[in-house]
């Protein structure tokens, strides 16, 4: 298991959950797995056909259900299966980060990423990564931040 | 179809303190197919507001109850929900003002929150973009115009040519909005129709528009 940094976080475990397509993003974990790579143990991985199947609805689910944090992943832009999906997938991103904005959810806590299959090592960096960034965060706190005005009027 | 836009998050859970149970209540008509709320974006609220309530003292908690009906501007769709309705304390509305409006009319000691912002009669000019094409004003002259409408596309709804503000195609309110008479010239053009355009669109009776109140159709022979 990989060990964080100093102090309290320490004894935080983050609970990550990953939306990976399953042409890159989960061939490239299946491949880290393979290279024997050391990486976070605090991500939980759902394969998706492609990251256009991604949907808000999805992603607040997760939050909902207690993840901490969660991300995206999807292949590198030009070259998904289905053409855009994973240009897609970056605009629901964007939108959902706005939706957990409107609740007090830091949008740092959700990412997208892109990578290919043949990026084991990238896949783990991007898990480790994610880690660091969510025990930085800390547990999920609903209005950790400012909330948007409410429009007047 | 009714083109309409969620009001902003903060402005809806301000408008839900106080109550036990809500039911939101999605419409599946035109605020589905312009995505503001249908079944897809009741779900999305319902979680938001879920997790928006997670760490709020037990006490200023309430359920939340999501469906979608058909349409809420027809009575003959309430069958399914009015259990629902008779069961919660509050209806968060994701239909246009027409539902909202039906559902308070219909269930009379309910109250019944807009989640919406309605906009205008509009048609899809691609995904996620929509645009107003119809004013209802209840005297239709497209015949005349080419099939575009100076009263919802002209800024000031002219009736007979542009305004001095018209500039290379653009309205004077912003080079984005396109001059409605430029276009219905363009058109009428192609179609080898400008001759119509000597002919004078008479003043417009505006008491079938809003100016007359409050409207209503009625057809006797479809009468229940």
């Amino acid at each position: 298991m990989r060990q964080g940094s100093s102090g309290p976080a320490l004894e935080f475990k983050p609970q990550i959950v990953a939306f990976c397509c399953t042409y890159c993003a989960y061939s490239a974990a299946d491949l880290a797995g393979s290279m024997r790579l050391n990486y976070s143990p605090y991500v939980r991985i759902i394969k998706l056909p492609c990251t256009g199947k991604v949907d808000p609805l999805f992603i607040l689910k997760a939050f909902e259900k207690g993840a901490d944090g969660a991300f995206v992943a999807g292949c590198l832009e030009g070259s998904c299966h289905f053409v855009n999906g994973n240009i897609n997938a970056r605009k629901r991103v964007g939108y959902t980060k706005g939706l957990l904005q409107d609740v007090g959810i830091n949008p740092e806590r959700l990412e997208m990423f892109n990578l290919s299959s043949s990026m084991g090592r990238r896949f783990a960096e991007i898990c480790d990564l994610m880690t660091d960034k969510i025990r930085a965060l800390g547990r999920l706190k609903i209005h950790e931040i400012e909330t948007i005005e409410a429009a007047s009027g | 179809m009714i083109i309409a836009e969620q009001k902003p998050f903060q402005s809806i859970v301000e408008n839900l303190a106080g109550y036990n149970r809500v039911l939101i209540l999605g419409c599946g008509t035109c605020v589905t197919v312009c995505m503001a709320g249908g079944e897809k974006e009741v779900a999305v609220l319902a979680e938001q507001i879920r997790l928006y309530q997670r760490e709020l003292p037990e006490e200023d908690r309430y359920q939340i109850v999501e469906a979608t009906i058909e349409r809420q501007c027809d009575r003959e769709f309430f069958a399914p929900v009015e259990e629902l309705i008779k069961d919660s304390d509050c209806v968060l509305s994701m239909a246009c003002g027409v539902g909202v409006q039906h559902i308070s009319e219909h269930f009379t000691d309910k109250i019944v929150i807009p989640a919406l912002d309605t906009k205008f009669f509009g048609a899809t000019e691609e995904p996620g973009t929509w645009v107003e094409r119809c004013a209802g004003c209840g005297s239709c002259i497209l015949d005349l115009t080419g099939g575009i409408c100076p009263v919802a596309r002209c800024s000031k709804s002219l009736f007979n040519g542009p305004c001095g503000g018209s500039q290379e195609g653009a309205c004077e309110i912003s080079r984005d909005v396109e001059c409605a008479w430029q276009l219905i010239y363009d058109r009428l053009k192609t179609l080898g129709r400008l001759d119509s355009l000597e002919k004078m669109i008479e003043i417009k009776d505006w008491t079938t528009a809003r100016d007359g109140g409050p409207r209503k159709v009625v057809r006797e022979d479809v009468k229940a």
